[in-house]
This record gives structure tokens, C-alpha cells and sequence, in this order.
């Protein structure tokens, strides 16, 4: 039992040393920066997908408005760099205010829409992106109306341009994911989860469900914002419909659950599954600009949807655990992999993982 | 000024009563089956573009078209069903059901693009430029047959709800579903028949809102965020609340644009939020419909 333990633990240690080492030598291996690009924009989803995992995958509220945290702290950036002429990387000293901007609009919008649940939640969310949007295009004066902004200007080599941006924005993934994982293992986590399974009985217990919901919303508010803001100085604009835009909600929520709900390890999966694909796509011109790739996401969707309801880590967690049991019922753990214990979702998962705990 | 708001409140309710079926449509699905279907809106634009073939294409009527449409839709929206909804069960169905609808409105929206381009169309007929003159307003009569096909229809699902077994055992189905299977209701039936009338009501709506306005394979999301206010407004799984919401909705934002025209839609949501506030469950909700 414990030499298992011990085992998974540096076989978990060496891999995500590993990973850790092939993130940080990619934009030295691949200088082309067609390439970093991807890198790039892989990066910025992993990040948003895990802010997202933090709040919704925790609590089990769908939020489908992070665009407006994404969108206001790109326009937060903008505006700020604007009207106080900050240019060159003196930009970056901005990003704390645009977290700032992100977690103060945060409040009250979790304040009103955190009354309800489910369904209703997921509405009134998508009611405050068309807002945002809305206000994006029609406060001219402050926003650039439907031209949007456009980013200082940066004196970095053309050549080089994505390498700091990549490492910004893996600074930004590797930050978002220890806060995940720390927030996973701590009690604030737990109640998280707990409101996810049962808000009322977690109520009964205890936990102060408004108080610890609107905490989490604005932990994810507030990382949207920074990575928000961080894209938009890669992009170097913004315009109403790309900061504010609609499939952006969709496209995180997919991520996640193709991934494995509820799971960090799937967020990051997801992101980097899901994001280079869609570059991809959108730079093949035989699929008919757009609209085929349309297609292909709705597609992609669907199979993920019906074929992996529960995502790549939980179910391909259990095909190993099949595996390493040659179908008997496994008695003891025998995963390395993890049958997702941080997934938690529903009891048939949770086959190898009984007698670990 | 009082010329204008009245122009307005007259304005409102007819299109409302379109707004209405298409609610109608939404929220009927969303009582049976508690999911949420979001490609509503593209299936509006897809029913708007059948009317537009056959017009363009085939010279017939949009009015007359809608016997060719609505039953099309019905079996589009059938399919859909039986394809993908049905099959969605376990923990995370609220989500699963968002994500499959979603993808069901992406998938529609590419082949709409790939077979129609992204260039705006509306569907014209000579009541779709003609007036009515009455009491000094100009009335198009599109908007006075629309207004009255969607009256009509509306009373007759209403009719199917509260006067047919059918109708009965929906609604025992929206009640509580364990408890309708338990007296020997057919609820995959049931839910596969309120998923194709629901969509079907969209050929309709489709064929409305194209004569009233100018679209492409992208105005479903306008629609679907509008459709989504009202019938949680109304309160999610009340027809008679997404009546009164569509009508009161499209209402207000018609008098606001007599002032402020780019304001208009934001102050849709405003409202929304400001009920929701005061009553989370809508104008007409069930209190808890289902515990979480």
C-alpha cells in the first residue's frame, strides 16, 4: 500500500518535472514563430480554462460570462495604457490593476447572479456577457466603440516576439494551476465541492455557501482578467466582438469537459487539446473560411459529449485501471494515472479509488 | 410624444406575440425534458431560411410554405432528440445538455453559411411592404398576420396542453417525471413529441422574423440571448409566464428605443436582472422547481 503510494508519487514528481522542462525548452526548440503562436495562445487557455475549472468546475455552477473578466481586463489594459500613456514593457506593471478590475467587477456581478442555480445561473451569465459586449461597442469615449483599442506600442524583435509572451503567459498557466491544486487540497476547496454535490445539505452543515461561491468567482474573475489583458497586448487589439465573444465561453466549457470535468489535470488537457486544433483549422484555407470549421468544432463537440461524457482523464483513468485489472474488480488502487479523485463526480467512478483513502 | 409611445406599446405587443410562440416553444421543452435547448435561436433562422427557399426558389407563399416548414422542423426537431438528447443522462446533464444543443446550433449555423453565405436576406411578399392605415399609424400587415398566426397557435398548443390526453400527460411529465412514468406514461415519447413541437413552433417564428427583419446564418445568437431572458423572466417551464415576459419584454425595449435606440437591448438584460433580484424564480416560476 505505501510502496504503491510512494511509487505513484515519483512517478507523478518525475512527469510533471518533465513537463515542467519540455514548457520551458518548446520556444527554444521551436523558434518558428508560426509555431510559438500556438504556444502562445495554448498557454493563455490553459490559464483560462483553469480559472474557469476553479470557480465552475468546483462548484458546479456553469458559468458561460468569463468573456466579460477576459474582455474588461483587456479593455482595463487598453484604457489604462491610454489615458496614462504608459507604453513599452512598462505595460506589464498593469497587469495587478487589470486582476484588480477582474475581481472588483466580480463582486457584484456573483452577487446577483450567484442567487440562483443551475439553468437560471448559466442565463443570467450569458445576460451579463451581452451587456459587457454592449457596452463595449456603445461607450465610444472610453471603449473605441466597435473599432476597439489598440495596444501601446512594443519595441521587441520581430523575431523573438512571442518568446517573453509565451513565458508570461506560462507563468500565468503554472500560477493559475498551483492555485487550483491548492485550492483542491485546502477546506475552502472542500466546501467548494461540497456546495457542487448538495448546497442545501452543505448549508446545513456549515458552510457559508454565498461567502465561499463568491470567493471562488472572484479568484477566477480576477485571472481571467490578467490573462485577458496579457492577450490583448499579444494581439496588440481589442474590438468588442473579439473581447467579448461569444463562441470564447463555449470553447472554455468544451475544454474543460473534454478534458475531464471537475479535474485540473483535464482543464489542462482540454486546453491543450482543443486550442492548437482550432488554430489549426482556422489556418487551413480548403475548409471554406470558417464556416466548415464551424462544422468540425460542432462535430468535436458532439463526440466529446456522447462518447466521453466525463471527459479524457476519468474515462481514460478507467481504461487503465481495466487494463492493469485485466477486467477483474480492482480490490486495491491500482492506478497511476488516478482514477480522478479530483474529479468526484458521481460514484461510479470511483472504482480503484475506494479503499485509497 | 404619446403618438410615438403608443406607436411603440402597439409595436411591442405584435411582434411580442411572435416572440411569445418562440418562447413558447423553449420553455415548453425546457419543462419536460429541464434541459435548455440554446440552438432554439439558429433553428429560428433555420426555419427562416426553408421559407426563403421556397420562395425565392419554389414562388410559393411564406404563409402557405409553413405547411411544408412546420412539419420539416418537427421532424428536424424529433431527430435532434432521438440523436442526441435522449441519450444524455447521470450528474452533469444540465451542462452536457447546454454543450450538445450548443453544438447542434454550431453545426446548423456552418451549413447555413456554406449554403446561403453570410450576406443578409429577408423574405419579401407583398404584405411584408404594405400598411394598414388605421387610427393615423401605419401598420405593416405582416406584422397584424403575424401577430394573429402566432395568437392562434399559441391558443392551440394551449389547447393540446390543457384540453387532450396528450397535453395531460405532459404536463404530468413536467410535474414530476418519476411519478408520470409510475402511472404508465411514455415520458421518452412524450419528451421526443414536446422536443419536435418546440422546434417546429421555430418554422414559424422563422417565417415571422424573417419577414420583419434582415438576417443571416448568424442572428441566432441574438435571438436565442432575447429567448433566453423571456422565458426565465416568465419562469423557466411556464408557458403562460413566457407570454406575458415576451410580450413585456419586447414592449419595453420598443418604447426605450424612442429615446435610446443603442441602449435598447441592453436595458432587455437590465431587466432581467432587476427581476431576477426581486424574484428569482420569474414573474411565474415554480417555487425549487427541482432541487439541485
Amino acid at each position: 500500500m505505501s510502496e504503491t503510494r510512494t511509487r505513484d508519487r515519483a512517478l507523478k514528481g518525475g512527469g510533471l518535472l518533465a513537463l515542467i522542462v519540455i514548457l520551458i525548452a518548446f520556444p527554444k526548440v521551436f523558434t518558428n514563430p508560426a509555431i510559438t503562436n500556438y504556444g502562445v495562445f495554448a498557454m493563455i487557455y490553459v490559464t483560462v480554462v483553469c480559472a474557469w475549472h476553479l470557480f465552475s468546475g468546483n462548484t458546479g455552477y456553469i458559468s458561460l460570462g468569463q468573456a466579460v473578466f477576459y474582455g474588461s481586463g483587456a479593455y482595463a489594459m487598453g484604457i489604462a495604457a491610454r489615458d496614462w500613456h504608459v507604453t513599452g514593457t512598462a505595460v506589464f506593471a498593469l497587469l495587478p490593476l487589470c486582476a484588480a478590475v477582474g475581481a472588483a467587477l466580480a463582486v457584484p456581478l456573483g452577487l446577483v447572479a450567484l442567487r440562483v442555480r443551475r439553468h437560471t445561473f448559466i442565463v443570467i451569465t450569458i445576460a451579463f456577457f451581452f451587456i459587457f459586449q454592449l457596452m463595449a461597442y456603445n461607450l465610444n469615449g472610453f471603449t473605441g466603440g466597435s473599432s476597439g483599442l489598440d495596444s501601446p506600442f512594443l519595441t521587441w524583435p520581430e523575431s523573438g516576439y512571442n518568446t517573453p509572451f509565451y513565458y508570461i503567459a506560462l507563468a500565468c498557466a503554472a500560477g493559475t494551476v498551483a492555485i487550483a491544486w491548492l485550492i483542491r487540497r485546502s477546506r475552502f476547496g472542500l466546501q467548494l465541492r461540497a456546495i457542487r454535490d448538495d448546497e442545501d445539505r452543505a448549508r446545513g452543515l456549515g458552510v457559508r455557501a454565498m461567502r465561499v461561491k463568491l470567493s471562488a468567482f472572484v479568484i477566477s474573475g480576477a485571472i481571467t482578467a490578467t490573462i485577458g489583458a496579457v492577450w490583448f497586448y499579444y494581439i496588440n487589439q481589442v474590438e468588442p466582438n473579439t473581447g467579448f465573444n461569444p463562441l470564447f465561453d463555449l470553447t472554455i466549457v468544451l475544454m474543460a469537459f473534454l478534458g475531464g470535468y471537475g479535474s485540473i489535470a483535464g482543464a489542462v488537457l482540454g486546453a491543450l487539446i482543443i486550442e492548437p486544433l482550432t488554430l489549426w483549422l482556422n489556418t487551413q484555407p480548403q475548409l471554406g473560411g470558417g464556416s466548415l470549421n464551424e462544422i468540425l468544432l460542432g462535430v468535436i463537440f458532439l463526440i466529446v459529449v456522447l462518447f466521453l461524457p466525463r471527459g479524457i482523464i476519468p474515462t481514460g483513468g478507467e481504461w487503465i485501471t481495466k487494463i492493469r485489472t485485466r477486467g477483474r474488480p480492482a480490490v486495491v488502487p491500482a492506478t497511476t494515472m488516478g482514477t480522478p479523485a479530483a474529479a468526484g463526480s458521481g460514484t461510479a467512478t470511483s472504482v480503484g479509488s475506494g479503499g485509497a483513502r | 410624444m404619446t403618438q410615438e409611445i403608443t406607436r411603440a406599446i402597439i409595436d411591442g405587443i405584435l411582434v411580442g406575440g411572435v416572440y411569445a410562440l418562440m418562447a413558447v416553444g423553449l420553455t415548453l421543452i425546457f419543462g419536460v425534458l429541464d434541459i435548455i435547448n440554446i440552438a432554439q435561436g439558429v433553428l429560428v433562422i433555420l426555419g427562416a431560411y426553408l421559407s426563403y427557399s421556397l420562395s425565392t426558389k419554389a414562388h410559393i407563399d411564406l404563409f402557405v410554405g409553413l405547411l411544408i416548414t412546420v412539419p420539416a422542423m418537427f421532424v428536424i426537431g424529433v431527430v435532434i432528440h432521438w440523436a442526441f438528447i435522449r441519450r444524455l443522462r447521470g450528474t452533469e446533464r444540465t451542462s452536457m445538455t447546454l454543450l450538445v444543443t450548443y453544438a447542434v446550433a454550431l453545426i446548423i449555423e456552418g451549413i447555413l453559411y456554406k449554403v446561403y453565405g453570410a450576406d443578409n436576406v429577408s423574405l419579401n411578399a407583398s404584405y411584408t411592404t404594405s400598411s394598414l392605415h388605421v387610427f393615423g399609424f401605419y401598420l405593416p400587415w405582416i406584422f397584424i398576420y403575424g401577430f394573429i398566426l402566432a395568437v392562434v397557435l399559441v391558443l392551440a398548443i394551449y389547447a393540446l396542453l390543457y384540453r387532450t390526453r396528450f397535453g395531460r400527460s405532459v404536463r404530468a411529465t413536467m410535474q414530476d417525471e418519476t411519478a408520470a412514468r409510475l402511472v404508465g406514461i411514455d415520458v421518452n415519447r412524450v419528451a421526443a413529441l414536446t422536443f419536435g413541437i418546440g422546434v417546429a413552433v421555430t418554422a414559424v417564428g422563422g417565417m415571422l422574423y424573417g419577414a420583419t427583419n434582415s438576417f443571416n446564418p448568424n442572428s441566432g445568437y441574438d435571438l436565442i440571448s432575447r429567448l433566453l431572458a423571456i422565458i426565465i423572466l416568465g419562469g423557466l417551464g411556464s408557458v403562460g409566464g413566457a407570454l406575458a415576459a415576451a410580450v413585456f419584454m419586447i414592449t419595453l425595449e420598443s418604447v426605450v428605443t424612442i429615446w435610446q435606440p443603442t441602449w435598447a437591448v441592453a436595458v432587455f438584460y437590465a431587466a432581467l436582472v432587476l427581476v431576477l433580484l426581486i424574484r428569482p424564480t420569474g414573474f411565474f416560476g415554480r417555487k425549487a422547481v427541482r432541487a439541485q
